[in-house]
């Protein structure tokens, strides 16, 4: 008996925190869209004549040079216009994934921000209206020329946020990433092998470093992503551009179960059985593998160059880079993206300042400063001074896939599930569990769902 | 006032003599004990309540962390039923609990019972050692294991070095072995916790009663039945709990070893939570799975501990 009003303060206690909580999630905010600063027609391009104006810019720029380069420019920013105020924030790339969500529709959300291109990202804060499009602001300040068409559509939106890759620009960007092919010197000359120029050299160079006891393709996919990259950049070979990106970016009208991407997936299958890649690649890490790499083990490495850095430090003049090599009279196509683009939220009071100091830090001096850092910038690649030969060769492998539109965008960016999707996919068809048939059906049972095609 | 009328009644059961008619009994609960635990009970509603409520009102809605959400009803309950993908993560968890909770528990009692049977010298370094995967970070473990389990990491190396290169494999990417060799960090972490707990509830135990029992000519076997495991009902109960609960929520430890792969053979529940919640942005949908996830435990440690009270009574 004595139970009972325990169990009835128990119940009332839940009953209560349930009323309390019982409204709409989301709908506490006051409606964020209808507070969007309209940018007025004639835009201020002169950030002296803007007043006094403190801007709160959260970026992720963290390490090493990036963050380098970024507090120079700011240093630069605000000496020219000593009205202007940048208050920094950085963060580290997991630390703003996790909380910028919250910032955004907290009420003392920053005024300039580093969004990840993702849907999850980018895409959820256009369709949130937490950031505004940049196109007037594009036009006074040139951006559609200075930034290729294949580099502006990694952060474009429709309003609606659910078509990416084109639509209005929200974001321009510092840094260019790519994935391509870093290669051993000292191992092509001991192979007795060139560079190779094209796709069916490339493959010819992978036999000879079997032949040889090498390791050809050092592989590690434990992690699941690098898998996605390294896919990507088989794939590139055999799909054209257009239908990578439709298929990328999560567009109608493309087909993964196209003839195509079967060659794809049955050539990559086909590295597998020749023993190109890492014993056991599934289970060994991505870390280890291009460490390894780095230490001399393995001819050619398909990543990305962000690890261009590291490996420069570890090989030295034998660390080569290249596009993925197109086959025999087809253009460079590569994998890619930008660095994280700076966006301009909806909360700030002042899109002119915001757009100027975005101006700032990505024009043709602030590349310089990117290059300077031993960064790979967005624009202007091409032109830099390098501190190293890979570096220049990364450099110019930028300026030539950009200048051509040959960048087409991470596969996993197409749906929101198609990270999980392919990755698990990719896994288990590499790891022969099932056929490049049952995996390709896999990606277009995604694909099609999100398209609704 | 509350205080005033709780001295009152105090009072008044002091001024009576213990045990006379009337009031009631002595060590009946009063009023005023709501007023003890109040603190506590606070701070419990603040932090596990009303959270706990918050993520039930959530899981009824379609959002996705931005934009005004959507009422559903149950309909994200519904979708957790009929996700193929999810009932194999609930499938792995229930791996997962024979590996942590199961298997701990069965060799730390063959341990205790053999300890019991001999002294052993430096009985607490052992103590200490076996207890330390407990206290070290459970991201550093999985770390270390990974690299452990790495295709030319030490136990493949070991494998090899004994001519066992059948055996050799890349355990993390294997898809019939990558679920047991997760499974398997667990049992060598919630090992030690289980030998501690049993160590101590042994000790409890009258040295007479073991000498009883041989007197009777009770051979090791009939020792542990009828002297070793009835003494450690409870601790067993609490290593249950803490192990299963240990097993459902396992997180981190598929985080870093293999994040679900390969394919989806290494998939749990709570990685499910995170990745609806915060990589696809299906806050609703994600909150559903910790809801179903909480009731699931809070069931079956209920069973557990409703299982040890009734078999001591």
């Amino acid at each position: 008996m004595n139970r009972l009003p325990h169990r009835t303060a128990l119940a009332a206690g839940l009953l209560a925190i349930l009323a309390a909580a019982a409204c709409a999630p989301g709908d506490d905010e006051e409606a964020t869209g209808d507070q969007t600063p309209e940018p007025t027609s004639d835009i201020q391009t002169d950030p002296s004549q803007m007043g006094d104006v403190t801007l709160v810019v959260w970026d992720q720029e963290v390490r090493g040079g990036q963050a380098e380069q970024i507090e120079t420019l700011n240093a630069q920013f605000q000496e020219m216009y000593p009205n202007i105020t940048i208050e920094r924030v950085s963060r580290s790339f997991d630390d703003l994934m996790a909380t910028l969500q919250l910032a955004l529709t907290g009420d003392d959300a920053p005024d300039v921000v580093q969004a990840n291109n993702s849907r999850s990202s980018m895409g959820a804060f256009v369709e949130a209206e937490l950031i505004i499009p940049l196109d007037e602001y594009a036009d006074a300040y040139g951006w559609d020329e200075r930034f290729p068409e294949s580099v502006r559509a990694v952060a474009s939106y429709s309003a609606d946020g659910v078509t990416f890759g084109e639509g209005s620009l929200y974001g321009v960007a510092q840094q260019g990433e790519m994935v391509g092919v870093f290669y051993n010197k000292a191992k092509l000359a001991e192979l007795g092998i060139e560079v190779p120029q094209t796709w069916e050299e490339f493959l010819a160079a992978l036999e000879t470093a079997k032949q040889a006891g090498e390791l050809p393709l050092p592989f590690g996919n434990v992690d699941q992503w690098p898998g996605i990259h390294v896919y990507g950049a088989v794939m590139n070979r055999d799909v054209p551009p257009d239908a990578v990106r439709d298929l990328g970016f999560g567009r109608a009208g493309a087909d993964w179960t196209s003839p195509d991407n079967l060659a794809a997936a049955q050539e990559i299958s086909g590295f597998v059985e020749a023993g190109y890649f890492t014993d056991g690649f599934n289970g060994a890490g991505y870390d280890p593998v291009w460490a390894d790499f780095g230490n001399g083990t393995g001819v050619f490495l398909i990543a990305g160059t962000w690890l261009l850095a590291d490996l420069d430090a570890a090989l030295g003049d034998d660390l080569g880079f290249m596009l993925p090599p197109p086959r025999e009279g087809e253009p460079p196509v590569a994998t890619g993206a930008t660095s994280l683009p700076f966006a301009v939220t909806s909360a700030n009071e002042h899109p002119d300042a915001a757009a100027a100091y975005i101006d700032f830090i990505t024009n043709a001096d602030a590349m310089t400063i990117v290059a300077e850092n031993g960064l790979v910038p967005s624009v202007d690649a091409g032109g830099q001074s390098a501190q190293s030969t890979a570096q220049e060769e990364v450099f110019a492998a930028w300026a030539t896939v950009t200048s051509q539109d040959g960048l087409v965008p991470y596969l996993d960016w197409a749906t929101p599930t198609f990270y999980d999707t392919i990755a698990a996919a990719l896994q288990e068809m590499l790891g022969g569990q099932i056929t490049p048939e049952e995996y390709l059906q896999r990606l277009q049972d995604d694909y099609s769902a999100f398209v609704g095609g | 006032m509350a205080t005033t009328a709780a001295a009152r009644s105090v009072a008044l059961a002091e001024a009576r003599p213990p045990g006379a008619g009337g009031g009631r009994p002595p060590g009946e609960p009063r009023r005023v004990a709501y007023l003890y635990i109040l603190p506590a009970y606070l701070v419990f509603v603040l932090f596990l309540l009303i959270p706990l409520g918050r993520a039930v009102v959530l899981s009824l809605y379609d959002w996705n962390g931005l934009t005004v959400a959507e009422w559903v009803g149950l309909d994200n309950y519904r979708e957790v039923v009929a996700d193929e993908g999810l009932r194999a993560a609930f499938g792995h968890a229930a791996v997962l609990i024979v590996f942590y909770a199961v298997l701990p528990v069965l060799v730390a009692l063959a341990l205790v019972a053999t300890m019991t049977r001999a002294r052993l010298r430096g009985l607490g370094f052992y103590r200490t050692v076996l207890f330390v995967p407990q206290v070290v970070a459970m991201v550093v473990v999985a770390v270390a294991w990974r690299q452990i389990y790495a295709p030319d990491g030490p136990l493949n190396q070991v494998l090899r070095a004994v001519g066992l290169d059948g055996l050799a494999r890349a355990w993390l990417g294997d898809f019939t072995f990558a679920l047991p060799a997760v499974g398997f960090v667990g049992t060598w972490v919630q090992m030690g916790l289980c030998i501690v707990l049993f160590l101590a509830g042994v000790s409890k135990i009258p040295r007479e009663l073991y000498e009883a029992a041989r007197l009777d000519g009770a051979g090791p076997v009939r020792e542990f039945f009828t002297v070793v495991l009835p003494a450690l009902r409870n601790e067993i109960s609490v290593a249950l709990t803490l192990t299963v609960v240990a097993a459902l929520r396992n997180f981190d430890l598929v985080y870093v070893t293999t994040r679900g792969g390969p394919g989806t053979s290494t998939t749990v529940p709570s990685y499910e939570v995170y990745r609806r919640a915060f990589e696809i942005g299906e806050v609703g949908s994600a909150a559903a799975v910790a809801v179903t996830l909480t009731a699931m435990i809070f069931v079956l440690t209920f069973g557990i501990t409703r299982i040890a009270e009734r078999g001591s009574a």
